[in-house]
């Protein structure tokens, strides 16, 4: 597999074929917020704080580094105002959940009332769950504003002996999760 | 029925079905979900006992078909070969209707559509309004097929196409064929087919799959399901097409099960079809093959979207997947994929038969061909039309569809389903195409088109479709789920009037990002309601907030029902009927609401007689002090 030479931020960075601009970005020492990105599991693109703008034949448009493929010549930009705009919003969307990212931002309260959960969906749990231990203990029960995050009964015994997941959660929310086992 | 073996066996078999039936008389008898609701079993089963007791079998032939689109007037009867169209037909009239028109040759005028403003009636079904203004060409064989029955659709020159497509064009000609014909996907996006499907065909990896999506789900739209139920063969003939020229041996159809009867007429046609030989090996001995399964949706409204439906068919959850490379070069199971929705199938068979000159004579040229759209909502006549594209909205809403029942004012019309927008009275002259709608803030989508008068709050319009995007999208990427469910809560704070001009501001912000920030179609376009009801409707929404008024009179919070004591004659009607007792006699023999027991339902507006109109709806904030 070849290697592409592509621009982040002005900054000549190559990386090999098949991996995805966040990827690239990490390796080159270029920081881009992510929340749902984990490195061993598949590009998911549900958190959507890793937005850039990406620039190819000469079409600018907003995609989520963590599942965009990397491409010769692509240039991408990690940061404008169109981006902070977006991400800004996200971080009011899933207040408090993004502590470093408000920090950054100086956000230092929602508009919203985020009354709704202390998880933010990214689902490392449940793909981790799923992928790496290839168990599907934990899926997501529900969908649109009534998603959660759920563990199948007859399997959680699993658990007990594997709780690598855990490590995995934003803050270790997942403990706390109602209807779990160990809640 | 041994398969057929080449396009001759085909035309001899069209042929001997075409002279083994001759001239008879057909009483056709329109049997989609609507009419089969209204009692077109029953009705279809009265008129086979007429015909044998009246021992006239050996030449009228009583066939139940597909939709014929004017839903509001069923169950249709239409006679063949004069055309005599009969509306609202019951068991009762079967009698009549036999021994008039098809013994002596007479008509049963009060079954006959009547003109609302001349009283004339009109005798022939094309010169009902309703059709007369239609161009009806994937809808024609709805009207004269038995769906289940595979040599109705033989007889009218079903898979003659297929026959065309594989013995005289290589599947590179088929391509070029549809990009001529200029052909845009019908399911919503409007993406070019036959660039679509040249994709496809150049994607290296195999095997390849042909899909149709006909999980159609957006509220108040019924083309896809019409056509399934109606032509199943219609959709599977464009499908094999397809296949052969992109290169697919496998193909699905993914129909939703609260679809019933177009799952059944789809599994009874690919099976027919299979016993013909036109699916599964050596297709009509060109060497093609190709089968399809049938995929059955679950329920989930977002499964509709391209991506997630593959996950769907795959056995995983129906939610979307980036779509940085798109799913016609990674798709199901990650090989390229061809989906394209049912009524963008269906017009294969007649690009191919007529060829692309013949297309793109119909429409705009950016938007070429007819289009199906499902009437509905505040129209006279509901129903399934097809137009050629570039037709105005006032065209079809006001000389299709006859108009606003009712005496009512025309306020808005909603395209494109949940991911349209709604348009007002001064966009009425817009052309229908797929840029225009498009550049006004709304969307072709599938074609729905629900038509609200007067009556209709465009804030609760709003708030109903965010709320069913917001239980229907899939949860999956933050500013859709997170987005929606504030958009949401916002919305119901307007319509309760608790809202501020803050909220009207956060909602225009919210918009602008879940358009750009979401990972699939549902969630970018899920803005459209909102954004197009603060862009034509501003004022309603202001009034809600400013005023705590709403100036249709739909959100509860807002109003209140009151009784002029001028105009009771107190004939306590409203009290009668009033479910909270919240109406009174007061000792000048007059009724009064009782406000705090009121809950709004508004029967007491139903039920005063019409020469008293006595009760009437006033803003709440008129009672809020007197109370």
């Amino acid at each position: 597999m070849g290697t592409v030479a592509m621009k982040i931020d002005g900054k000549n960075v190559t990386a090999d074929e098949g991996k995805t601009i966040l990827q690239a970005a990490l390796a080159a020492g270029i920081d881009i917020p992510h929340m749902c990105y984990l490195e061993q599991l598949e590009p998911y693109g549900a958190c959507r704080l890793c937005m850039v703008e990406v620039t190819a034949n000469k079409r600018t448009r907003m995609v989520a580094s963590c599942a965009y493929p990397v491409k010769e010549g692509l240039e991408v930009k990690t940061d404008s105002e169109a981006l902070r705009k977006v991400r800004k919003l996200l971080v009011e969307l899933l207040w408090p959940l993004a502590p470093e990212l408000a920090e950054k931002y100086g956000i230092t309260a929602s508009r919203f009332s985020n009354d709704h959960t202390d998880c933010s969906m990214c689902g490392k749990c449940v793909r981790y769950c799923s992928e790496i231990k290839k168990k599907e203990v934990l899926y997501f029960k529900g969908r649109g504003i009534e998603r959660e995050i759920a563990a199948v009964p007859e399997l959680v015994s699993e658990c007990v002996y594997c709780q690598e997941c855990f490590k995995e959660c934003n803050g270790g929310l997942i403990l706390k999760q109602a209807g779990m086992p160990w809640a | 029925m041994s398969k057929l073996k080449s396009p001759g066996e085909l035309e001899a078999l069209r042929h001997e079905i075409q002279s083994k039936r001759g001239a008879k008389q057909m009483i056709t008898v329109c049997s989609g979900t609507g009419c089969l609701a209204c009692g077109a079993v029953e009705l279809t089963a009265a008129f086979i006992r007429e015909i044998e007791k009246k021992e006239l079998a050996h030449k009228v032939e009583v066939r139940p078909t597909g939709c014929h689109g004017f839903c509001e007037r069923g169950p249709i009867v239409v006679i063949l070969p004069q055309k005599i169209c009969y509306l609202r037909a019951s068991v009762e009239d079967v009698a009549e209707i036999v021994e008039k028109t098809l013994i002596k040759g007479e008509l049963v005028d009060r079954l006959l559509y009547e003109d609302p403003e001349t009283g004339k009636r009109i005798r022939y079904v094309d010169d009902i309004p309703f059709y007369k203004h239609q161009q009806r060409i994937l809808l024609a064989g709805n009207v004269l097929i038995d769906p289940t029955n595979i040599w109705d659709y033989l007889a009218v020159g079903g898979y003659a196409a297929l026959a065309k497509a594989l013995f005289e064009s290589t599947p590179e000609e088929i391509i070029d064929i549809v990009k001529e014909s200029g052909l845009r996907g019908r399911g919503g996006g409007g993406f070019p087919t036959g660039v679509k499907w040249e994709t496809t065909r150049n994607a290296s990896a195999k095997p390849k799959y042909a899909i149709v999506n006909a999980d159609e789900g957006d509220p108040g739209a019924y083309m896809d399901r019409s056509l399934l139920e109606g032509n199943p063969h219609g959709i599977i003939e464009g499908l094999i097409i397809g296949a052969y020229a992109i290169g697919a041996n496998e193909g699905f159809i993914y129909v939703r099960r609260e679809y019933p009867l177009a799952c059944k007429n789809t599994r009874i046609a690919i099976e027919q079809a299979r016993e013909y030989g036109f699916l599964g090996t050596d297709i009509l001995g060109s060497g093609f093959d190709f089968d399809i399964s049938v995929h059955h949706g679950a329920g989930a409204f977002v499964s509709g979207e391209s991506s997630a439906l593959m996950n769907a068919i795959e056995g995983r959850v129906g939610e979307p997947r980036p779509k940085y490379v798109h799913t016609s070069v990674k798709g199901l199971w990650d090989k390229p994929s061809c989906l394209n929705n049912v009524e963008t199938w269906a017009n294969i068979p007649f690009i191919v038969t007529k060829g692309a000159g013949w297309f793109k004579r119909m429409g705009t040229p950016g938007s070429t061909g007819t289009k199906i759209f499902s009437l509905v909502g505040k129209v006279n006549n509901t129903g399934l039309v097809e137009v050629p594209m570039g037709m105005s909205i006032r065209d079809i809403i006001f000389k299709i569809g006859a108009g606003i029942p009712g005496n009512k004012k025309f306020k808005a019309v909603q395209t494109g389903g949940p991911s349209g927008g709604v348009l007002p009275e001064k966009l009425l002259d817009l052309p229908v195409d797929f840029d225009e709608l498009t550049k006004a803030g709304s969307m072709m989508g599938s074609g729905g088109m629900i038509v609200m008068d007067e009556d209709t709050c465009m804030v609760d319009t709003a708030r109903y479709y965010i709320d069913f995007l917001a239980h229907e999208s899939c949860g999956k990427c933050v500013p859709c789920r997170e987005g929606l469910r504030q958009m949401l809560k916002i919305l119901n704070r307007i319509t309760r009037g608790e809202g501020t001009m803050e909220d009207i501001g956060l909602l225009e912000e919210l918009c602008s990002v879940i358009k750009v920030a979401s990972l699939c179609g549902l969630g970018q376009s899920s803005v459209n309601p909102v954004m197009s009801v603060l862009k034509y409707f501003g004022k309603e929404v202001e009034a809600h907030v400013k005023d705590k008024r709403c100036p249709a009179g739909v959100c509860k919070n807002l109003i209140a029902f009151h009784i002029d004591p001028e105009k009771c004659k107190g004939c306590g009607l409203c009290a009668k009927n009033c479910p909270a007792n919240a109406i009174t006699k007061t000792a000048d023999k007059v009724h009064v609401i009782d406000q705090d027991l009121c809950i709004k339902c508004g029967l007491c507006i139903s039920v005063c007689p019409e020469k008293f109109r006595a009760v009437e709806k006033v803003p709440a904030f008129q009672f809020q002090n007197a109370v």
